[in-house]
Formats: structure tokens, sequence, C-alpha cells
């Protein structure tokens, strides 16, 4: 966004790796932000990645940065134009802090673009809130206790933040809007491809909750899910703040003492606590008051209270985990043990406990981390940052930022929008999806359905590079093979990701030139996706899809028929089916089927028995 | 700061302990900031490092890993942004600070910290001087101009080995003539001048000018404006500027790049 590296992910390994700390800075006001202070605490060393193909001095944080791209700007005003909001005067460009390294300078650049658009959803007007660029981050390529790396080719690539206003009102409408607003970015055509590249982050409260945001929804058949399980959490979370009240749980119930029991599972089979004892750790445990059978309440699937305890205790106490009462005796801690803790820690019949073991300091940031937790779950739904799982549900990922993470970027002077460049934008809006896929009707004679389909992919530029550039090769197939074919792929989990459009142009080139038939085409892809540094035409002589001469081609045949001898004699042109089914299999993707049929035909009438 | 270090250098002699200078590439008021670790840095070579020198202390390169302290007669800025701008110049660092485990390496047969010696200070600069960059279209009125302008001393960085044209002949003999004393560094960075190879250098010496070793420019530059606080005598200027002092000439010339 600020320097003009290639927007593309390098499939290399490495060239320089370099590492870093960084520290929190004080907001103008002079405030931490509790969230950047929270990662600082983690104590983490980053490690970056980088090559000199998709990294510059402004992405290693070793220049200032340039003026905001110019393109980039110019898509945002498209975007904005799209949405019908009003584009700012002046674009200022702002920081905000994030230190747990996924920027190299310690904070993403965002800047407004423009305010109050809208959106048309099934009739239904759906306010388009803010729309803004940001810089991507680094990609996290790796993550250990004390370090934690990322690759710099995607740091910096231009991201359009589209937030919608606080109008939606279900799950499946969620998923609707974030489907509509795809398919206006897709008209762009400057949306990247892949998953990834359209992100949606959730903002979900109910009534009596707490405003919740879930970041990382790659999916868009998630968004509804994600939206309903928050919402289940949050009811769960509710309802036990309702029992916690009845059995009259107060504040001060909640105790920060924590209490060594080393003893009581001193002969413990627990591998963790053996190895916290013998690398001079602690075995510290709390009564958690009220709360029996309640840290085992199911929250999401798979997902408990308990699990949100434990998640605390790992991110502010550094430790593997927790162990609590609902889920003991279990994980090498017997019976008789977890009775000696009941009593060392003066349960009563409705209490709960929870100890962890490691080292001392980790230990008892960790416990403190639980205790929080516990007291918060008294006031009903925490705010936080959630990160989603593929599963749709989702974890505890930091604390809810505050305002103090936002300041202004000093290196970068304010840029002005003149009418002159908004209307040239205006006037050069790109067509909206219906339109382009009636003319990729009429132009290339593609079906209404699958003209749909490819203006909703993200291959629309790659099919009109395709068809354009390439002979022989009809637009219904390749539109199909970007469309019904790649998704397939993609659900195979074949990473086609790796196939750029120029591998795709090549390889629809191939078969423009008889290089290889039809049927190649998808080995030929998913050859690709694995070795996505080499040219497309050495997956022919790799997977033996070179089109066969005509020569060899006859050759096959004689053989085939030559082994069928009295079959063919009894059936005679009859025969061609079976025969042609034969010849098939051993050729297909090495010979147009045409040819192969005219060819039998032929031999057929000849066959002398 | 390397004009500094290089004031420094020269001011401060007798030295009993190290004297640090620090600074940051990053400014403080973003996350990433060099500045608080070249702070340690700097801090933890002045108060233990087995050294009694001015030295840089800044980043070793583009990780948040090592400190380095550049000597100060021998380093220069030679990047506008990177973290590790400062590089020594034709001479290892003093010493080298590991962010990660606290370790202090000595690098160089500086002087060790040595409490007992006792600091003499010198501390007078005169500024009538100047540096001049020889380039093509050079015109040697500059010389000439400043002369008049009251230059009492004069760097010429020259090209390659140590080389002006020939049209510049007569300025640099004119300011001879009135007891200007005319130097000769080279604008390569890395080396050391040489004006016995080619004839235009030879002719240089014959006309009085005083070649400088390896001094780096911007040293030699500092260092004439110390040695004309001291003295006004031409001759007593260029045995002076002769003379190491804290290091800024050296007679070896070492295999390495900058580090």
């Amino acid at each position: 966004m600020f320097c003009y590296c290639p927007t593309i992910l390098s499939t290399k390994p490495p060239t320089l790796t370099i590492e870093r700390r960084l520290r929190p800075t004080q907001s103008e006001l002079g405030q931490i932000d509790p969230a950047v202070l929270f990662e600082f605490h983690k104590g983490r060393t980053i490690r970056y990645e980088a090559d000199p193909e998709t990294t510059d001095l402004v992405e290693l944080d070793e220049e200032p940065p340039h003026r905001l791209n110019e393109e980039a700007i110019d898509i945002a005003l498209t975007i904005t134009a799209l949405f019908n909001a009003r584009p700012m005067d002046e674009i200022h460009v702002m920081r905000k802090v994030v230190i747990d390294g996924s920027n190299t300078t310690g904070f993403q650049r965002t800047a407004i673009i423009s305010l109050n658009g809208k959106l048309d959803v099934d009739g239904k007007e759906i306010p388009i809130q803010q729309i803004t660029l940001e810089e991507d981050s680094g990609r996290k390529t790796g993550e250990s206790k004390n370090s934690v790396t990322f690759r710099l080719d995607r740091l910096g690539v231009p991201l359009v933040e589209i937030s919608t206003g606080a109008d939606i009102n279900n799950p499946e409408e969620a998923g609707k809007v974030a489907f509509e607003i795809g398919k206006m970015l897709r008209a762009t055509r400057s949306v990247k491809r892949g998953l990834g590249s359209i992100r949606q982050d959730l903002n979900v409260s109910i009534k009596n909750g707490a405003l919740i945001e879930i970041k990382g929804v790659q999916e868009l058949e998630l968004v509804a899910k994600v939206i309903e399980l928050e919402v289940q959490r949050q009811t769960i979370l509710l309802q036990i703040r309702g029992e916690l009240r009845t059995r009259s749980l107060k504040l001060t119930d909640f105790t920060d003492s924590f209490v060594d029991l080393k003893e009581q599972l001193s002969s413990s089979q627990s591998k963790i606590i053996q190895s916290a004892v013998k690398n001079g750790g602690v075995v510290l445990g709390t009564r958690l008051a009220g709360f029996k059978g309640l840290l085992k309440r199911e929250l999401m699937p798979g997902i408990r209270l308990g699990t949100e305890l434990a998640k605390r205790a790992v991110f502010w106490g550094r430790v593997g985990g927790i162990f609590h009462s609902d889920e003991l005796p279990g994980y090498g801690i017997i019976e008789s043990e977890v009775e000696a803790i009941y009593r060392r820690l003066e349960c009563g019949p409705s209490d709960a406990f929870v100890l962890v073991a490691d080292s001392k300091e980790n230990v008892l940031d960790g416990l403190r981390a639980v205790v929080e937790r516990a007291k918060e779950a008294l006031a009903g739904v925490p705010e936080e940052t959630r990160t989603a799982n593929p599963d749709g549900t989702t974890q505890y990922m930091r604390p809810r930022p505050g305002p103090a993470r936002m300041y202004p970027e000093t290196d970068v002077p304010p840029e002005q929008i003149s009418p002159e460049r908004i209307k040239r934008v205006a006037d050069n809006l790109p067509r909206m999806p219906e339109e382009v896929a009636k003319e990729l009707g009429s132009k290339y004679d593609v079906g209404p359905k699958l003209a749909g389909e490819l203006v909703n992919s993200d291959y629309l530029a790659t099919f009109e590079h395709i068809v354009t550039s390439t002979k022989g090769v009809s637009p219904s197939f390749v539109a199909t093979v970007l469309t019904g074919s790649l998704r397939n792929l993609e659900r195979e989990k074949i990473p086609i990701e790796n196939v750029t459009d120029s591998h795709l142009r090549e390889i629809f080139n191939l078969v423009g030139e008889e290089k290889t038939a039809k049927e190649s085409v998808i080995d030929i892809i998913k050859w690709v996706s694995s070795n996505p540094n080499a040219p497309a035409r050495d997956a022919l002589g790799k997977l033996n899809l070179e089109m066969l001469t005509q020569e060899k081609l006859s050759e096959i045949i004689s053989k085939i028929l030559e082994s069928n001898r009295s079959f063919v004699n009894e059936n005679r042109a009859k025969a061609l089916g079976k025969m042609m089914n034969l010849v098939m299999a051993e050729v297909r993707g090495r010979a147009n089927p045409k040819l192969v049929t005219e060819l039998l035909r032929i031999r057929l009438e000849q066959f002398k028995g | 700061m390397h004009y500094t270090s290089a004031a420094l250098s020269f001011a401060l002699q007798d030295l009993s302990v190290p004297v640090m200078l620090v600074g940051a590439q990053r400014s403080s008021d973003r996350p990433s900031s060099d500045a608080a670790s070249n702070l340690t840095g700097a801090v933890a070579l002045a108060a233990r490092a087995d050294l009694a020198a001015v030295g840089v202390a800044m980043h070793q390169d583009m990780s948040d890993r090592y400190i380095i302290a550049h000597k100060g007669t021998r380093v220069r800025k030679c990047h506008t942004s990177r973290r590790d701008a400062f590089k020594s110049i034709g001479s290892s660092p003093l010493a080298r600070y590991d962010l990660q485990t606290g370790q202090i390496e000595r690098l160089d047969e500086a002087p060790r910290r040595e409490m007992s010696r006792n600091l003499t200070v010198k501390p007078h600069f005169d500024q009538h001087a100047y540096l001049l960059k020889f380039h093509p279209g050079f015109n040697p009125e500059m010389i000439t101009l400043a002369v008049s302008t009251g230059a009492r001393g004069l760097i010429l960085e020259g090209t390659g080995l140590g080389h002006v044209s020939k049209y510049c002949y007569d300025a640099v003999k004119k300011a001879l003539k009135e007891d200007v004393p005319v130097f000769m560094t080279s604008q390569t960075i890395w080396g050391r001048v040489d004006m016995n190879v080619y004839v235009t250098g030879r002719d240089l010496l014959n006309i009085g000018v005083t070649p400088l070793e390896d001094m780096i420019s911007e040293t030699a530059l500092v260092k004439l404006m110390w040695v004309l606080g001291q003295t006004r005598s031409p001759e007593k200027i260029r045995e002076l500027m002769l003379q190491t002092v804290a290091g800024e000439i050296t007679e070896r010339t070492p295999i390495m790049e900058a580090a």
C-alpha cells in the first residue's frame, strides 16, 4: 500500500530471515492499549521471512513509507461509488498499534476513504457505514512458546475494509449481505482470488450480551453458522449468569490467593504435573465458589466454560492449559487426589476448583486470568475479540482494543481527493455482474447459468484473457473448468491457489495447439498446483499426456482390434462402441476422441478376420 | 552522528572509560523503534565493555539482536534509513553487545578501560575548513572562493586513488601559496589514497597536496577543524593531520568489507 512490491504470495523458500522485538507505545494521551500490553507480555521474539521479489525495505520497516498507492485509492474510490458512499475530501493515514508481530512496524496503517454508503439486499437497505483502506499483515508461518514467524510477502497488500451498520438482524441475512458485498467487489475485477482474499469480521451482540468481534471468517458459507454459534454461546453464558446469581455468588467470593497442591499430587501420574515439578515449577490451585457443574457446560460444540477459562490461562499465563474439577478425575489425576484437593481448598458441595502446573510466574499469571474470567461469568458475557475456527466455533483471541491504539501516521502526508478524480472514477465504473453475464452469453456463447457462475467466481478476468488469446478451445469449456472443475479441486483440498493465471493460459494454449487433449486439463492443473514453479508443459512429459501421433494411435488401435479378433469378427461395425471404450481407456488425454472414432471406423471396415 | 563521534574522539584524550553515542533509525513513537534496544546496548557497552574509546552504538544488521560499537573516527552513516546504517569503514568495530544474552565481545585492539588514566580535553575547533568534492564539471573557482572566504585548510575529496583534473592545478597552487594547506581523501569511501600511481597524483604531490592515507573524508574534515583549533602554522597543521590520534589512520588496510 505504501510501496510498489507485487501483490503476490511467494511459493519459494525465503532468502532472508530477521529477528525483531516490538514494544508497546503510548497513545497521544499517554495511554497504553490493553490488547497491546497483552501481546507484549507474551515476550516473544518475532521472526520475519522475506525474499527480494515480494518484499522491499518499506515492508521490512527499514525505510519510511512512500505515498499512498494511487491504484489502491482508485479502487477504493470505485468501491465507494458502487456503494454510493460519500468520499472524504482528504485521506488521512492512521496507525493502529498491533504488536503481535504481523506488521513489521508494530502498527497497521489504515485510512478512511468514505462514509455512509448503502447496499440493497433483497429489497432491504443495508447501511455501509465506512469504507477504509488498510494494509494486509504478514502471513503467520510458524509459532512456538517463545517465537512467532511471519512471511512478509502478503504484508502491505492493500485491503479494502467495508463495514456495515448494525442493521443485520439474523445469521442468514448476514450471509446474504456478505455474498452481495462479495459480488460488488468482484465486479471491480481487482479482488485477489483464493481463500482469505475476502475475509469477514463479524460483530455479534444479543440482548443483555456483549459486543463480540470475531475475526478471520474466511469462508462465506461459515458466516451464518459462526453467528448462530456465537448467539448460542452468549445465550448459555447468560443462563450461567442466572444460575450463579441463584447460587447468590458475589464478586467478594473470588480469591486471588492460590494454594500449593504439590503435596496432594506428589505421586500423581499426570505427565504435566510430573514435568512441571521436575523442572522446578509449581502446582497451584484455586477454589471457584459456586461453579460446580458449570465448567463442563457446553457453550458451543466442544467448547465449555472450562475451555474459555483455559484459553485465558494459556494466553495470559503462557501455560499449556488448566485442570478443572468438572473434568476430574482424569488426565492422570485420580479420585483420591481430587478428594484431597477439594479438602485442601476447603470446597463446599457447590464449589469447583482449577489447578495449573508450570513455572511459578506462568502459573500465577494463568490462575489470575482464570479467576478474572470466572468473575466475568457473574456479569454475563465479557467483551472479547475472538477468532473463528474452521468448524464455525470461536475461541478467545485477545481483549477488545480500545481507542488508545490509534494515532496519526506522520510519515505519510494527507492526500486530497479532487472532484476531478471522483468524476474520473465515476465515469469508469465497472459494469454490474448481471450485465456482464448477459454479455458473456452473447459474445462467447456461454449459457446463462455458466455465465452467472463465472461472473461470481474469481476467474472472470482470467476467462476473458484466455478466450481472447487462445485459439481452438471453446469458451464454454474454459468457463466450465474455471468454475466447476476448479471448485471441485478446491473441495478435494488440491492447493489450486498455487495455479496462476499464466499457468491457466498456458494449459489452455496446450489444448488449443493440440499438444494435449481437453481431457488432460484437470490432471495438468493438479500437477501444477503441487509444482507451481515449473511451467505447465512439463506436466505433459511427467504425466504422459502428450498427444499421440496418428501413427502411434493407429498402432494402438491395431493392437486392440487384434486382441479382440473374434469379437470384432462377429460384430463388425457394431463393435465400434466397445472398441472405442477400450481404445479410449488407453489413450485418454492423449488423443482427440473424434479422431479415434474416425480411425476406428475405417479400420473396422477394413478389418479382415 | 559520525561527525560528532569523530570530534569527541579527538577532543577527549586519555579516556579511562568508553564514551558511547547512540541514536535510532526508527522514531520511538512506533513499536518497532530501535531506540530502546540501541539505548540498552549503549548503556551496557558504556558500563561494562573493557574499552576506553569513543564509539557509536547502533544495530549490527536488520535484526534486533546485536548492538555494535563502532570506532568514533572510523564510522560512517552509509544508508539513509536502515537500522544498520552506521558502518565501520576499513576497520573492525570496537565491540558487540548481544541483546539476547547480555554478553559483550571485544572486536578490536582498542585501549582498555583504565581508571588510573587522566582525561585530557582538547575542545577547541576552528570551522574555517572545507570539504570539497571533485566531480565532472567541477569549477576550480570553488577552491579559490573557499580560500577568499577565509578557509584555513581544505580537504579535497578526489576520485579513485586521490585525483582532481589538471585544470584544478592552478587553483590548488594559489591556495597553497596563501598558506592554506590542501589535503586529499577519496570519495570512494573504502580504501586508501595513493598518489604515486598515476601522473595526476604525482603532479598534485609535487604541487604540495598532502594525501591522508585511509582517513574517511568526514573524519578528515573534523580533524582539520580540530587541528586548526590548535595551530595556524601550515607545517604544524600538516604534521598533526598525519599523526594518528584516535585510530583515524591505520597502517594496515584490512581485508574485510564494512561491518
